[in-house]
């Protein structure tokens, strides 16, 4: 198990970048603790990949280091750098048994044939195929397969970091829910580094405890859920995380108050002083309620989405989402919408702007 | 799988059964019907009933080159399935240099099989021949014409340079099917190279396989042409396989009837080795599926 | 026009890939077919687009019997998980390709190509070639190709599946949308039950080849006639436990007792009651709610809300509760289930006794 270093880690793949936007990851330093459970989270193409790619060894990165605790593994080649990996397909050896997959890998590290049983039988009750394990993998069904992949992963206790590559694409839902909860147990049992990669942004927040957004090549933001939820850093973040996203409305920023296109005034509950370049005022469509006073919107459409309701209306002439509880009376004619306190964020250039002081401009 | 029923695809197929009448129904009628009857020519014909089966089965010179046919077929197996496997592992995955590899692989399969055996016989004697030449001149007793080892060994070298490439590339499209992310797995499981042949590339490898196994087996049961360009038999009989022994008995000796009862047991032994080694090679397939 | 399926059937070699089912889809709607990966929905699919013949049964495609006529001769049009496109051609050819089989006339192709591509969002991207596209952009290509021929049935078998979940989100309330302007029968199959309630329309929910429950999206939610039903159709999966009626009181889970009276008031005997994680709740949300005393597995936190695995006794039940909450494993908590929101189903799983929210809402 290890701390791993990215250190001013960059790549791309032209073998003379000119410009930035050559950079499929763009230059970043990071320090992920060991023992942590990390999810990289991004839409396909902004270099979570290749991120995973460089830390497992199959490419080498085009500038920076890479540190597994205090050893430089940026030259190490996989077999190297003692990792486990979970990739999106099952990866089964078909014609072996269960028990002979779950071996496998201390089987080719010369490990003792007792230690072996012990360990093969905890890992089978763990993932819960103790009964199927002396079955030919050939022939199981897709999520048996993955299981028996995550097994793999999880049979050494020595491993760095186990590294997932969207491990539950192929997963019907209802067993995601059994998988995610066992991968989670494995993690608080065994501590190993695990570094999971998906564009699903549940199976991301639910797994981890610190969350890397990348976009476009960078990391926009890595906090815990919470803070991604509560405080997207970009708009990205708002956009991506939660289902619908952040709602985002122009604004001119005026000390406490947001001017929006319409001329209704939002509070923001703190003062921001003057912000310069796009400014953007951005609320949770779950920090939004329908009340008397407030703001006027107009709805396009409610969608009945079972535990909750989504309002698809129109705020100052944006699109404006708004969650309502799964008994909430449907709206009025004329409804209005304000903002729980506090919940209001202003972005500048996609950016969140912190407030300058939190008392109101007088 | 069951489709909705068009009668109209019967007359879509018309043509290929009028086709497939006229060139090996018919023949194979003509056959069957030489097989049972005695003929001096003038289409005369004396019924004989089994009595060619009953010479040919008990014909010493159709049981040694039966024997002939089954080693040679057993040593051209046992080279080029291994050796194709060997060379498709080794083979560029990608870029130009794949692209160029396969063009050469695919090369010796395009070359006419007269022409094959011409080359190699040119190429193999001692007076004109380089590879011939070549060895007498580093002093090895070689000359396929007179000495029946010098004869396998040029006739064997010759189908391994003609056909493992089919094998190869059989193989490799097999192997270009692999997932990267198995070989990325078997990386970090520490799997050596042969624990990643035997449990992931042959495993992949094993439908085309068994279709390069029954290509290679057939084909090489069936072998004339070349055998017969180089070697015309000889010397002696050292090199007369199965067919080259029926065109000796048919056309060399006018045997007809012998010679037809000859060729449908040749026939029929094709086709049962074929199905024992398709059904074994999949009965091996379905078990490694079962529970 | 309307789809009729009179109980088809279809067996393969001796198994039964679709039970006799009878399903009546009308003109211009949404039809949803819900099931776990293997339950039949892409067979019954099949059966609808004449790609395979039905065992037993007749299909009616506006009162004429259409069981035996070939594909190609029926107005269908099919989208898959794989983004099927000609790659050799472009986005405009590829969308004009089935109206070029039809040999209508060049202005009409035109036309038409470019109303579609405009539904779809893919004008700009007309001259380029598929593989040169994002994988939404090909796949609204290939819905494109599918919407031009103005089919009366449009099959989509997991459209999304491949599609980055941001996208999927994107694309699933776009699809009702276009839906809405095409005016043909849509059939789409998925295996996740959001998207079933984001598409609307109809549902039909599928378990081993069985059509278990056919009407309105949120009624089959709210109201699902059956315990498998209810399982097919919850995400997280619904919660279940044990339930004893016995008198005036109905004993559920381990030692909690509730009077039988409301959606509790059934005969006397054994039931399964059902209940889904977001009705779990930590704070008391009523007098009346139920306190059932779990121990936590594990938490799962999605920023604004936290899913809290629990057990009860035997029973394992996931907890979808607001805001982010630490609780360790091991823990003791209570939870609270209001008795309007349990479901009873009798020993055979038929729901006996629906809860009573779900009449209200």
């Amino acid at each position: 198990m290890a701390r791993i270093t990215l250190e001013n880690l960059a790549h791309s793949y032209s073998a003379h970048p000119k410009s930035d936007a050559d950079y499929a990851l763009k230059e970043m330093t990071h320090v992920w603790q060991d023992g942590g459970a990390y999810a990289l989270l991004g839409s396909s193409g902004c270099g979570k990949t290749t991120l995973l790619n460089i830390i497992s060894g199959l490419l080498r990165p085009s500038q920076g280091r890479i540190l597994f605790g205090d050893h430089d593994v940026t030259d190490a080649p996989t077999t190297e750098r003692n990792i486990a990996q979970v990739f999106q397909f099952p990866v089964v050896y078909d014609t072996m048994t269960v028990r002979e997959n779950l071996a496998f890998p201390l089987r080719n590290r010369g490990m003792d044939a007792a230690y072996i049983a012990s360990r093969v039988d905890q890992i089978a009750r763990m993932i819960g195929m103790e009964a199927m394990l002396s079955r030919k993998a050939q022939g199981l069904t897709a999520d048996a397969k993955q299981k028996i992949s995550l097994g793999r992963g999880m049979v050494r206790e020595d491993v760095n970091a186990i590294l997932f590559d969207e491990p539950l694409t192929v997963i019907d839902p209802h067993m995601k829910w059994e998988l995610r909860t066992q991968l989670k147990q494995l993690h608080r049992q065994f501590g190993h580094t695990m570094i999971y990669v998906t564009h699903d942004q549940t199976e991301a927040l639910t797994f981890a405890d610190k969350v890397v957004v990348m976009y476009d090549g960078r990391v926009v933001q890595m906090g815990t859920p919470e803070e991604l939820f509560e405080t997207p850093a970009h708009t990205f973040v708002g956009y991506f995380i939660g289902s619908p996203g952040m709602n985002f409305i122009d604004a001119k920023i005026e000390g406490s108050r947001a001017l929006l296109p319409g001329g209704e005034v939002v509070d923001l509950g703190a003062n921001y002083g003057t912000v310069a370049g796009k400014t953007r005022i951005g609320i949770r469509p779950e920090h939004a309620v329908l009340s008397d006073h407030g703001l006027p919107v107009r709805v396009r459409r409610v969608e009945d989405v079972g535990r909750h309701r989504i309002l698809r209306a129109e705020l100052s002439g944006a699109g404006f989402n708004i969650v309502l509880p799964e008994d909430a009376p449907p709206p009025g004619p004329a409804p209005r919408v304000s903002f729980l306190p506090g919940k209001v964020g202003v972005y500048a250039d996609d950016w969140r702007v912190a407030p300058q002081s939190l008392e109101r401009a007088a | 799988m069951q489709k909705i029923q068009n009668n109209r695809a019967w007359f879509l197929v018309l043509p290929v059964l009028v086709l497939v009448a006229f060139s090996a129904v018919i023949p194979l009628m003509t056959v069957v019907n030489y097989a049972f009857n005695d003929t001096f020519g003038n289409n005369e014909f004396f019924w004989a009933g089994l009595e060619w089966f009953d010479e040919m089965i008990h014909s010493d010179r159709l049981h040694a080159a039966l024997g002939r046919q089954a080693l040679f077929s057993a040593i051209i197996l046992a080279i080029e399935v291994p050796l194709g496997i060997f060379v498709a592992l080794n083979m560029p995955k990608k870029g130009f240099w794949s692209s160029l590899v396969l063009v050469l692989m695919a090369l010796p399969l395009l070359i006419p099989f007269n022409v094959v055996g011409t080359i190699w016989q040119i190429f193999g004697r001692v007076d004109i021949g380089l590879l011939g030449h070549t060895l007498e001149a580093i002093g090895l007793d070689y000359n396929y014409v007179n000495d029946p080892i010098d004869a396998w060994a040029t006739v064997i070298v010759m189908d391994v340079w003609h056909w493992t490439s089919l094998v190869a590339l059989l193989c490799y499209a097999g192997l270009q099917s692999i997932p990267q992310a198995y070989y990325q797995a078997a990386k970090i499981d520490q799997a050596s190279r042969w624990a990643v042949f035997r449990y992931i590339e042959l495993p992949k490898m094993k439908g085309v396989l068994l279709i390069a196994v029954l290509l290679r087996f057939m084909d090489s049961f069936m072998i004339y042409t070349e055998p017969f360009v180089v070697t015309g038999g000889g010397p002696g009989n050292a090199t007369t396989f199965l067919s080259i022994d029926l065109v000796k008995m048919a056309v060399g000796q006018f045997d007809l009837g012998p010679a037809a009862a000859f060729s449908l047991m040749y026939f029929l032994v094709i086709m049962l080795v074929s199905w024992v080694f398709y059904t074994v090679m999949s009965n091996m397939d379905k078990a490694e599926a079962g529970q | 026009m309307v789809l009729e399926l009179q109980s088809v059937s279809r067996m393969v070699e001796g198994r039964v890939h679709i039970h006799p089912t009878s399903l009546t889809l009308q003109n211009g709607t949404m039809n949803v077919l819900l099931g776990p990966t293997l339950s039949g929905k892409t067979s019954l699919m099949r059966l609808m687009a004449g790609l395979d013949a039905p065992t037993t049964g007749r299909i009616l495609w506006h009162g004429e019997d259409v069981t035996g006529r070939r594909v190609q001769d029926r107005g269908v049009a099919m989208v898959y998980q794989q983004f099927i496109n000609y790659p050799g051609l472009s986005v405009y050819e590829n969308i004009a390709s089935p109206l070029r089989i039809l040999g209508r006339p060049k202005d009409e192709v035109d036309r038409k190509v470019r109303e579609t591509a405009e539904m779809l969002h893919l004008t700009p991207m007309l001259a380029r070639k598929p593989l040169e596209l994002s994988g939404g952009q090909q796949q609204r290509c290939a819905l494109a190709r599918a919407l031009v021929k103005g089919a009366g049935l449009v099959l989509l078998d997991e459209p999304l599946a491949n599609l980055d979940y941001k996208l999927r989100e994107e694309l699933r309330v776009e699809i009702p949308r276009i839906f809405e302007a095409s005016g043909a029968i849509f059939v789409y199959a998925t295996t996740e039950p959001e998207e079933a309630l984001l598409l609307g329309g109809n549902t039909a929910t599928l378990w081993e080849g069985r059509v278990t429950q056919f009407g309105p999206t949120p009624r089959v939610y709210r109201q699902p006639v059956d315990a498998t039903t209810a399982r097919v159709f919850s995400d997280p999966p619904m919660n279940f436990t044990s339930a004893l009626k016995q008198g005036a009181r109905l004993a559920f889970g381990q030692d909690v007792t509730a009077p039988a009276e409301g959606n509790f008031a059934v005969a006397d005997g054994a039931y399964m009651a059902g209940f889904r994680a977001n009705h779990l709740s930590l704070h008391r949300p009523a007098t009346s709610a139920l306190d059932l005393r779990c121990k936590v597995i594990v938490t799962e936190i999605t920023g604004a809300q936290s899913f809290v695995h629990v057990s009860h006794g035997e029973d394992r039940w996931i907890a979808l509760v607001e805001g982010v909450q630490v609780l360790e494993p091991g823990q003791e908590v209570s939870l609270w289930l209001e008795p309007r929101h349990i479901y009873l189903f009798d020993a055979e799983g038929r729901l006996a006794a629906p809860a009573s929210y779900a009449e209200a809402a």
